[in-house]
């Protein structure tokens, strides 16, 4: 028994001490290549004019197939075309530590830091009011409406590309029912329910409509769960704006169509027959964060930088579009049709409604 | 004082977070960064300035209340992973009566406070009686009434006392205890007046279990329910009384989050995520008042020198994750912990025969 013990001490110590030993290597000749290695930073240059853009993700990180991963990708794009400008995303794990993570940038003197998503509209206001120096940016806000002059508020016309999904689910549709799951009840995921809302009755005056909101934005079980409702109640297609509580309608109707159903979802924010296959996913309303982030990036860089005002990415803009992939699964025809309400809609012809209210008054 | 040292003497914690480090420091050479400049900037992130020390105070105040509701439920025999809801509820409590009441600050402070205190542990003591009077097990009731908080409290807040953005209004300056001459100390950080609440409740629950007969009898109920009822005490409201006081101080921790930092209530997607660590917290702590102090400071700089060294050298958040992981798992099998504090003591003793 003692003789095992003291081989336990022994292989401890031996861990331990080998443990030393790599970090003591690590500071020695390593430093170097774990600044080349990391992926936070790109196009490093250590030159005195060397522009640092930098980004604050909310709490639900920077890898989540959704805007923020847009927005990081967006970056990256920039400091490998640009030259001099480093960029750095900042994790934020709590709705805490969004002011500390703004903080931290203007602190180290960057130039530009970008709040992802309105759950940071706080600490922007806070931060880029009391650093009246230092420029910001925040995506999906305006702040209110109040925006200091060292802010730029960047906001979509979700309505717009959803409308255009709306269309392809009012046309595709089999049963004349259709169905949208959001994340949380709030302006800019109600733009996405409204914009689709109008692009069903629009195309198909007879659908129906459901609409579910799930209350987070984390909840797959949620997300499943009420898929499944929608589907039993006769839905053929579910649009939803709700992150990653949307896996989880993705796994109800690959469950449905493994079972010979026909059924389809209409992915949000990044092409989604990506990640969960072209079998359910009829298209995608595209949220072009990276375009944004990267157009307001250059026109910082040149000078322009919108500060104080609200800066909106609609089609036109290319801010919001559908998928490229639509083609796969959505008939030519009708893809013709939207590439015309595309048109109408760039043209003003066509004005989607942004509110509940709005809504209302063109869909009595 | 007896903190209960007996089985877990300081060594333990000790050096469960020398080897946690460690192994963090593995992973950070596997993933190809640098763990020394990596853990120098992690310490510059908690110490360097003011600011930071003051942001660090502010992370660990919530995780004291959090940390002290579990282990409050541990020493009764309780599992309480409602922390989370408990949390919620009572910063929406203290948040609405920040909004709607207009009172002198002698008045409005401490009655937000209270209101949070039983909001939090009406939440707790739902379990805790049907735990007592139906027998379900409070760790599945405690996880519901979560889910229940998170989504009572966002509709509560959209609802009656939404602000232009997404969250509640702004509560009156006379709720707040976060002091601009506080604040103005640390360079502006958000440290407020809730880690004096916190120290304070730690000595009230210390005093309470150790130094009552209440104390006395919530205690025997946790060690042996059985033996309590024999010796007369009634073991059922003794149940629903602790998750009443364990709700009740989670519910505090929403309080100084919700009238310190904030000054509203946001509507959130995610859970914050402090009533999960506390569980963390108390098992650190070996469920002693001064244990989850220390907890809680460890746990609150861990978490807080993460961003730091997400800055300053590029390291993820995960890895920070990793360490204090490992720390649990360490505390947890005490006995690896022991066997090199065996070691360690072994090692001189040796010398001093050889040199003899």
């Amino acid at each position: 028994m003692k003789k095992v013990l003291f081989r336990f001490h022994t292989l401890l110590s031996v861990l331990l001490i080998s443990a030393l030993v790599l970090s003591a290597c690590g500071a020695g000749g390593n430093s170097g290549n774990a600044k080349a290695s990391n992926s936070g930073e790109s196009g490093a240059d250590t030159k005195k004019e060397e522009r640092q853009i930098g980004m604050v993700t909310d709490a639900s990180g920077v890898n989540d197939n959704s805007f923020n991963q847009g927005a990081w990708s967006g970056l990256q794009q920039l400091g490998e075309t640009e030259k001099n400008v480093k960029v750095k995303y900042l994790e934020s794990k709590s709705n805490a530590d969004y002011e500390t993570n703004v903080n931290n940038f203007v602190k180290q003197g960057w130039d530009l830091t970008y709040g992802i998503g309105f759950p940071l509209e706080e600490a922007i206001k806070k931060v880029s009011m009391a650093n009246p120096d230092s420029n910001f940016a925040i995506i999906d806000s305006n702040l209110g409406g109040e925006i200091p002059a060292n802010v730029v508020g960047v906001t979509f016309k979700e309505e717009q590309g959803s409308f255009l999904v709306g269309v392809i689910a009012g046309l595709t549709t089999k049963t004349n029912k259709v169905g949208f799951i959001g994340g949380m009840d709030s302006a800019t995921i109600n733009r996405f329910e409204i914009g689709f809302k109008a692009g069903v009755k629009t195309s198909n005056p007879d659908a129906e409509i459901a609409t579910a909101y799930v209350g987070s934005f984390g909840a797959p079980d949620l997300g499943k769960q009420n898929a499944a409702t929608m589907y039993d109640q006769g839905a053929d297609i579910i649009f939803h704006a709700s992150g990653g509580t949307g896996d989880g309608l993705f796994n109800e109707a690959i469950e449905r169509k493994k079972a010979g159903k026909e059924v389809w979802v209409i992915g949000v924010d990044m092409d989604q027959s990506l990640r969960f296959g072209e079998e359910v996913t009829l298209t995608s309303m595209i949220k072009r964060v990276d375009n944004a982030v990267i157009q307001i990036s250059k026109d910082f860089l040149e000078g322009n930088f919108q500060g104080g005002k609200e800066v909106q990415y609609g089609l036109n803009e290319n801010g919001v579009s559908i998928a490229d992939t639509s083609s796969v699964n959505v008939a030519a025809d009708i893809l013709e049709r939207v590439t015309q309400y595309r048109q109408e809609i760039i043209d003003g012809k066509i004005v989607v409604p942004r509110t509940h209210d709005e809504f209302d008054k063109q869909f009595p | 004082m007896n903190f209960n040292m007996k089985k877990h003497n300081i060594g333990v914690p000790f050096v469960s977070i020398i080897l946690a480090m460690l192994v963090g420091a593995v992973a950070m050479l596997l993933a190809g960064y640098n763990p020394v400049s990596a853990y120098a900037s992690f310490f510059d992130g908690i110490f360097s300035s003011p600011y930071l020390m003051g942001e660090t105070i502010r992370q660990v105040t919530p995780l004291i209340f959090t940390g002290l509701a579990v282990a409050f439920a541990f020493r009764t025999g309780l599992f309480n992973i409602g922390a989370e809801g408990q949390f919620l509820v009572g910063q929406l409590a203290a948040v609405a009566v920040g909004i709607f009441f207009k009172l002198p600050f002698f008045l409005h402070i401490p009655l937000a406070i209270l209101a949070a205190a039983i909001a939090g542990g009406l939440w707790g003591a739902i379990p805790g009686y049907l735990k007592a009077k139906r027998g379900v097990h409070e760790v599945i009731t405690t996880i519901m009434m979560n889910w229940i908080a998170f989504i009572l409290t966002n509709y509560l807040i959209r609802t009656y006392m939404k602000a232009e953005s997404e969250r509640s209004m702004d509560i009156q300056p006379t709720a707040s205890i976060s002091f601009e001459w506080l604040s103005d100390l640390f360079q502006g950080a958000r440290i407020h007046l809730g880690i004096v609440i916190a120290l304070l409740f730690a000595f009230l629950m210390y005093f309470l279990l150790w130094r009552t007969k209440q104390g006395f009898e919530l205690r025997a109920v946790g060690s042996n329910s059985l033996a309590a009822k024999y010796a007369g005490m009634n073991v059922k409201r003794n149940i629903i009384k602790a998750m009443f006081i364990s709700g009740a101080l989670a519910g505090l921790g929403g309080a100084s989050e919700g009238l310190g930092v904030y000054g509203y209530m946001t509507i959130s997607s995610v859970f914050p995520g402090v009533g999960y660590d506390g569980i963390a917290v108390a098992l650190i702590g070996s469920n002693t008042s001064i244990g989850v102090i220390l907890g809680a400071i460890l746990f609150g700089a861990l978490t807080f020198g993460a961003q730091n060294m997400q800055m300053a050298s590029d390291v993820p958040y995960e890895i920070i994750r990793i360490v204090i992981a490992f720390i649990i798992f360490f505390i947890a099998s005490s006995d690896i912990a022991k066997s090199i504090l065996g070691l360690l003591r072994k090692i001189p003793l040796r010398s001093r025969k050889g040199g003899a």
